[in-house]
């Protein structure tokens, strides 16, 4: 294991550690200490390391992830996981706004709650929430998979793609073109294989299904508004 | 008893100025469809532009340098500010932001070669870089777009600078659409979505809100890439003082300032209009807000919209921009537009020049289309020479303008070498009407 000060020897040296870590690196396990909600910790690494924060972060903590696990020992700040493309991402307290913003792959996993907009624009990650989550959660959400296993806040999916939604507890609203889905066996059986990543204690005949009704797919002045 | 009224003079049909042809059709165009006008593009009025200026050349009071040997320079340095890896380029001329998917591959290509030749940069677009683009320019700037289509860490450390847009000159404020008859399987896959569904692209950076936060986006994207690149901000011409200020206190190297002639692919003809400023009365205000903050010259400031020529440049540089960009006019280089097509331009019930369907992907010049039959008529390798010796005639011009006024180098031109033509455009852009030592608003003039 090998321990890393930020508070003591920076930012910029902690993410040029971290990028200098080869794809065959033996140091796979690493531990920062007093991150003090910094922003931008361990962001734009490409290793199958993991990285373990003692602490809470600032803004975009492992933004654009690729293949490392980093673990957030506390809450993260806006944008944590953002535009990641693989790896996980585990946070054990609560999240801000924008968690997992655009994430192209990789699993984001929240053990608290989740502000508003997570997910939002997500493009193919997998979102799990153990608690709720905030306001216009998903907008634009494109693929991959948001699991709430709490309640979500207004406008669920606003003007979502095709992105999958499920949400054990309630939904306060759904947003424009975003409607409650027939829960089929193979969306149980995708459900039941998220839960399990996510560590989460809930069975999948618990939970709603939502999705695009796919009515905003083309412009036509009916749906301008 | 004889009828006068069959030789009395009648009154001429006069057409109304308010109601012009152009307006009743798109009335009536309106009333058929019920829905408003799209089209790519920058403004078509007329707003006072740089033709409303001249230079005054050489005189007894200014000495002038030999036009065709004497040096001239036209380097320019683009984010010495805080990237390990400034951009340099030999000419203040780079290639505006324009995506695949909106522009076909071989179009995008071809932006490349020419530019590439040329010695100057491209830009990505939405939609993310394509191999083909990156292959063939030498100098690629990413753009960082709200929809973040095809954006990965990989592509962004491959890139020599990253654009943050925040807006554009055509539609400051406006996201954008990009219609299915566009989105091939290629286009589809690198925007995460199916094939032949109108894809929107948001008008607001989904994670992050204002300069504070920019402020720490940006600390993220130099983390990633190392401190390498330079990180440039996009903005379109609507308030260009506080937005140059606020772009310089979130940590721009560069800013890339659009004005409202700028084009689009596709948005609504009302929003290219009516929303932001022309370019000419965008500049000075940007660097009088470079100059309030000590960051002329150490922040770079990039223009355009609507540049055509090397006068045009010229003036953009008198005016205190560091480089322009150009996009329609780098189109038409290409062969957009061009009257060779008349006969399928007449077929689209337009006319060649005044083409701007462009969202509609039936370009009969092959450029602004994903149709595999129209994009063959498109020689990426012709274009790029095109491009190379039109970006060079607007160098050579330029130069012979700073030459005669005196200037061994392009950025040494400056507002004194001015004078406007317009009260407008002498507001504007802060330059003394011919024959006057007087612009509206003056200090110390008191009006």
């Amino acid at each position: 294991m090998q321990t890393f000060d930020l508070a003591a020897d920076g930012l910029r040296t902690l993410n040029a550690t971290l990028h200098a870590q080869a794809e065959t690196t033996n140091q796979t396990t690493w531990e920062i200490i007093n991150p003090k909600g910094s922003h931008a910790i361990a962001v734009g690494l490409d290793a199958p390391i993991e990285v373990n924060v003692k602490g809470s972060t600032g803004y975009y903590c492992a933004g654009m992830n690729k293949q490392a696990t980093v673990h957030v020992h506390g809450s993260a700040g806006p944008g944590v996981a953002e535009n990641m493309m693989s790896g996980t991402v585990i946070v054990e307290g609560d999240a801000s706004q924008y968690a997992g913003a655009t994430g192209h792959g990789g699993t984001l996993i929240i053990k608290g709650n989740a502000s508003s907009r997570c997910g939002i624009s997500m493009k193919g990650i997998d979102i799990i929430v153990h608690g709720n989550i905030g306001h216009m959660s998903a907008f634009m959400a494109q693929s991959g998979n948001l699991v709430v296993c709490g309640d979500a806040g207004d406008a669920l999916g606003d003007s979502l793609y095709e992105a999958r939604l499920f949400v054990r507890g309630s939904v306060k609203s759904l947003g424009a073109d975003c409607i409650e889905k027939e829960m089929r066996p193979e969306h149980l059986e995708i459900l039941a294989e998220l839960l399990e990543r996510g560590g989460c204690d809930a069975k999948p005949e618990e939970f709603k299904r939502y999705g695009s009704a796919r009515q905003l797919y083309n412009f036509k002045p009916d749906n301008a508004y | 008893m004889k009828d006068e009224t069959k030789s009395a003079p009648r009154t001429m049909p006069i057409q109304s100025a308010t109601f012009s042809q152009s307006i009743n059709a798109e009335i009536r165009r309106a009333a058929a469809t019920g829905i408003y006008d799209i089209r790519g593009g920058g403004a078509k009025r007329k707003v006072p532009h740089f033709d409303d200026l001249l230079f005054l050349g050489a005189s007894m009071s200014r000495y002038p340098l030999e036009g065709y040997r004497e040096r001239c320079d036209t380097s320019v340095t683009l984010g010495t500010r805080y990237a390990k890896n400034p951009i340099h380029l030999d000419i203040p001329i780079t290639i505006a932001g324009m995506s695949f998917g909106a522009l076909s591959g071989p179009a995008k290509e071809a932006l490349g070669r020419g530019a590439t030749l040329a010695g100057t940069s491209t830009t990505t677009g939405d939609g993310g870089m394509t191999p083909e683009e990156r292959g063939h320019s030498k100098k690629l700037v990413y753009q960082y777009l709200p929809s973040r289509y095809g954006m990965n860490p990989d592509d962004l450390r491959r890139a020599d600078a990253i654009e943050i847009v925040v807006g554009q000159g055509a539609k400051p404020g406006g996201g954008g659409m990009l219609l299915g008859q566009k989105i091939s399987d290629r286009v589809a896959e690198m925007r995460n979505l199916p094939k032949g569904i109108d894809q929107r692209s948001a008008c607001r950076h989904p994670d992050w809100t204002g300069p504070d936060d920019l402020e720490i986006k940006i600390l993220e994207l130099r983390e990633i890439t190392g401190w390498q690149v330079p990180i440039y901000i996009k903005v379109g011409g609507a308030r260009p003082y506080f937005d140059t200020t606020l772009a310089v206190k979130a940590g721009a190297d560069v800013v890339v300032l659009d004005g409202m002639q700028g084009g689009t692919a596709a948005t609504q003809d009302v929003f290219i209009e009516h929303v932001g400023q022309p370019i000419l009365a965008c500049i000075r205000e940007a660097v009088r807000a470079l100059q309030d903050l000590g960051m002329h010259r150490e922040v770079q400031l990039v223009v355009s919209g609507g540049i055509r020529t090397g006068a045009d440049v010229a003036k953009c540089m008198a005016l205190g921009a560091d480089a322009v960009a150009i996009g329609t006019a780098a189109l038409i280089a290409l062969g957009d537009n061009d009257p060779r097509w008349e006969d399928e331009y007449q077929k689209l019930g337009t006319t060649a020049g005044a083409y701007d369907d462009w969202h509609e992907g039936k370009d009969p010049a092959g450029i602004t289309t994903q149709d595999p039959e129209l994009m063959a008529r498109f020689d990426p390798i012709e274009g790029g020479r095109r491009l190379n010796n039109y970006l060079k005639v607007m160098t050579l011009e330029a130069q012979t303008i700073a030459r005669a006024c005196g200037k061994s180098h392009l950025h040494n031109l400056e507002p004194e070498d001015l004078c406007a033509l317009t009260m407008e455009a002498a507001a504007m852009a802060r330059i003394p009407l011919a024959g006057t030592d007087w612009y509206p608003g003056k200090p110390g003039t008191g009006f």
